[in-house]
């Protein structure tokens, strides 16, 4: 047992600083992107052309943006599946506030994700204060937005067309050829690492995902952790759904229901557990990239709907069997 | 202290979602302008059989401190297949009754391989195999249709002796031929035991792994059942994404309002499919309320919301500010 530890060890040493300090993970899901790019080359050669590949990251940013806020979550020890119906909410409420006068256009944006946090606060003083389990609160907290957002619309999807800014936003263009959704997505991700790697909220964060009573004798104020984190998941996952809005042109009832379980994937196959405590912001985007680009794959290859089902959920359990599995319990 | 508050004790969550179930019922029922006559009893219990199955099979692995989060694709999965072989004569049609169940059986025993051999988190793990068994309920069935052999269906969704509903009959049978041998065998204690501590257990020597793996199993066999019933109802087969994503979360509402503690260890079947009568029951309140349909999700949600925090009205006993974070 030594032995093979010790022959890991040297093998480690050997390697060259920056792979040396890499998460295993995070190394193996871009290897995994890598793959997947070689395999489909061999199918067509469209798939290494900087179009398709700028396209993929274009809709790799409203996942990663949701993924973002979902990873904190998680890195509690917590979930959030409250992601599809908050997302809903804040394309359309941001979507309804454009209409709302002559600061309608200039508060839309604010407005939806303000409405996302206000879900989150909602999950997180369930969570923390409260004390409920977090998949019951934030089940709870989809129906309830899911409820609002059927009431409000009548029961029917209405033509709510996304406003300008928000169109503009999620396909313009501030650097010709790089789609604003990208510098989004690229802006929200140096925050997040900002924010796991140089603030305290960031290590109360990983702290509480290893022992949230280690850290509330240390005296972190764990509950109010919980609270904001949880907020910020709902914020950005409105975020993403401003952005979707804005790709799609318009917010549309269930437009969110197809991003929770890649949210989740994503985080999960970048090596982030799903315990908590453990994971690195640079392997949830390589897992939104790995779960985009699979998507699109399997679409462009045609397979139908039940072929590409079953092939991306046999690809996350081989992944996962790869470098997600727990230690053996001895 | 006497034995009969040990039990108590052991079965308050049980009584609560009894007595939950019992009060939204008794509302209902006063308020419905028939009354109770065989004909509502009869349209209740088809309707809250369907969760009670699921949420059934939910409980089994919510005891070993795992969640399934494919129960939902797996009950649809054999709807889609009940619709293709449960069909015909009286021996094709119990050969396929047979054949559903066994697929249900696979497909939890698929998940109990990964959570316990691969090791892998139960969340991510069934969220997996949930895209995969959706995908396989798809393929079977690209558009809703199908048939079923309907003497069957309609003998297990009418009535025995004009009173009684058979499918709430046939939701007593699994509870006394899975739940309760279950309860009582050794791999049930140990499905308790690796929920309520696994370290422990593991440490007494109790089989967990075999436990676990009977846990997972049972609840594919039990989402099977559930499937069977729907397939029952509806005559046809429909691979529904939002269906089956919809039962899959109704049944953890349903198991917390039926006192089993998500955490593992604690909790019943039984309680659970109080649980779900009264999470069902919900629904028909508003109807009989005559509430604008418009307003159903979200009231379903304020209840939902109201009936999840009423457990936290136990922090006011905590004693220890450290038992907060457990």
């Amino acid at each position: 047992m030594s032995d093979t530890s010790e022959n890991r060890i040297s093998i480690r040493t050997r390697l060259p600083a920056f792979l040396r300090r890499a998460d295993p993970a995070v190394l193996t899901a871009f290897g995994c992107i890598l793959l997947l790019l070689f395999l489909s080359s061999l199918y067509s050669s469209n798939f290494l052309s900087l179009n398709y590949l700028l396209q993929q990251l274009k809709v790799a940013s409203f996942l990663g943006v949701v993924a973002a806020g979902i990873m904190v979550v998680i890195l509690l020890g917590h979930i959030d599946l409250s992601v599809p119906w908050v997302m809903t909410t804040g394309a359309m409420m941001a979507c309804a506030a454009a209409s709302f006068g002559g600061m309608g256009p200039v508060i839309a944006i604010p407005f939806g994700i303000l409405c996302g946090a206000a879900f989150g606060l909602l999950n997180g003083f369930g969570v923390a204060y409260l004390r409920i389990p977090s998949m019951i609160v934030t089940l709870a907290t989809n129906v309830v937005a899911q409820g609002l957002m059927v009431v409000y619309t009548g029961g029917f999807s209405p033509q709510d067309s996304a406003p300008p800014a928000v169109r503009w936003l999620a396909t313009g263009f501030v650097i010709p050829g790089l789609p604003n959704a990208i510098l989004v997505w690229v802006a929200i991700s140096a925050m997040m690492v900002f924010l796991f790697t140089r603030t305290s909220f960031g290590r109360a964060v990983y702290g509480i995902g290893n022992s949230e009573r280690a850290a509330y004798l240390s005296g972190v104020d764990t509950r109010r952790v919980v609270m904001i984190a949880f907020a910020i998941s709902g914020a950005l996952s409105a975020f993403g759904g401003v952005l979707l809005a804005g790709y799609s042109s318009k917010a549309a009832q269930a437009m969110g229901d197809a991003y929770l379980l890649p949210a989740i994937a994503a985080v999960v196959l970048g090596g982030t557990s799903i315990l908590g405590g453990r994971g690195s912001y640079l392997g949830t985007v390589a897992g939104v990239i790995l779960i985009t680009l699979l998507q699109s794959i399997l679409s462009v290859m045609q397979m139908p709907e039940a072929g590409r089902q079953i092939v991306y959920g046999v690809v996350i359990i081989v992944m996962l069997l790869l470098y997600g599995r727990t230690p053996p319990n001895r | 202290m006497s034995e009969w508050r040990y039990w108590l004790n052991e079965q308050r969550g049980t009584l609560m979602g009894l007595a939950i179930f019992l009060l939204m019922f008794a509302v209902y029922i006063a308020n419905h302008p028939a009354g109770l006559t065989a004909n509502v009893a009869q349209t209740a219990a088809n309707k809250g059989v369907l969760f009670a199955f699921v949420a059934m099979a939910q409980t089994l692995v919510v005891i070993t401190a795992g969640i399934d989060l494919s129960v939902g694709m797996i009950f649809i999965l054999t709807n889609c297949l009940a619709s293709w072989i449960v069909v015909g004569e009286p021996l094709p049609t119990a050969l396929g009754v047979v054949a559903v169940l066994a697929a249900g059986m696979v497909c939890g025993a698929i998940n109990g391989l990964l959570v316990i051999y691969g090791r892998l988190q139960p969340i991510v793990a069934t969220i997996a195999t949930g895209a995969v068994y959706f995908g396989l309920a798809l393929l079977l069935r690209p558009f809703p249709g199908g048939s079923v052999n309907e003497d069957l269906a309609d003998a297990l969704t009418g009535r025995l002796f004009g009173v009684i509903p058979s499918s709430l009959v046939a939701l007593a049978a699994a509870v006394l031929l899975v739940w309760l041998p279950f309860r009582r065998s050794r791999l049930g204690r140990a499905a308790y035991a690796a929920g309520s501590s696994e370290q422990a257990a593991f440490m007494s020597g109790v089989p967990i792994r075999r436990g676990k793996f009977a846990a997972y199993t049972l609840a594919g066999l039990l989402a099977a059942m559930g499937g069977l019933f729907l397939t029952f109802f509806t005559y046809t087969g429909e691979a529904a994404y939002a269906s089956g994503s919809g039962y899959t979360l109704w049944s953890i509402a349903a198991v917390v309002l039926g006192g089993v503690s998500l955490y593992g260890g604690r909790g019943s079947a039984v309680g659970a499919i109080f649980g779900a009568f009264a999470a069902r029951t919900t629904g028909d309140m508003l109807f009989v309320f005559d509430v604008d349909p418009l307003w159903q999700p979200l009231l379903q949600g304020v209840v939902l919301m109201i009936a999840v925090s009423i457990g936290s009205l136990a922090l006011l006993r905590v004693r220890n500010r450290l038992d907060w974070f457990q």
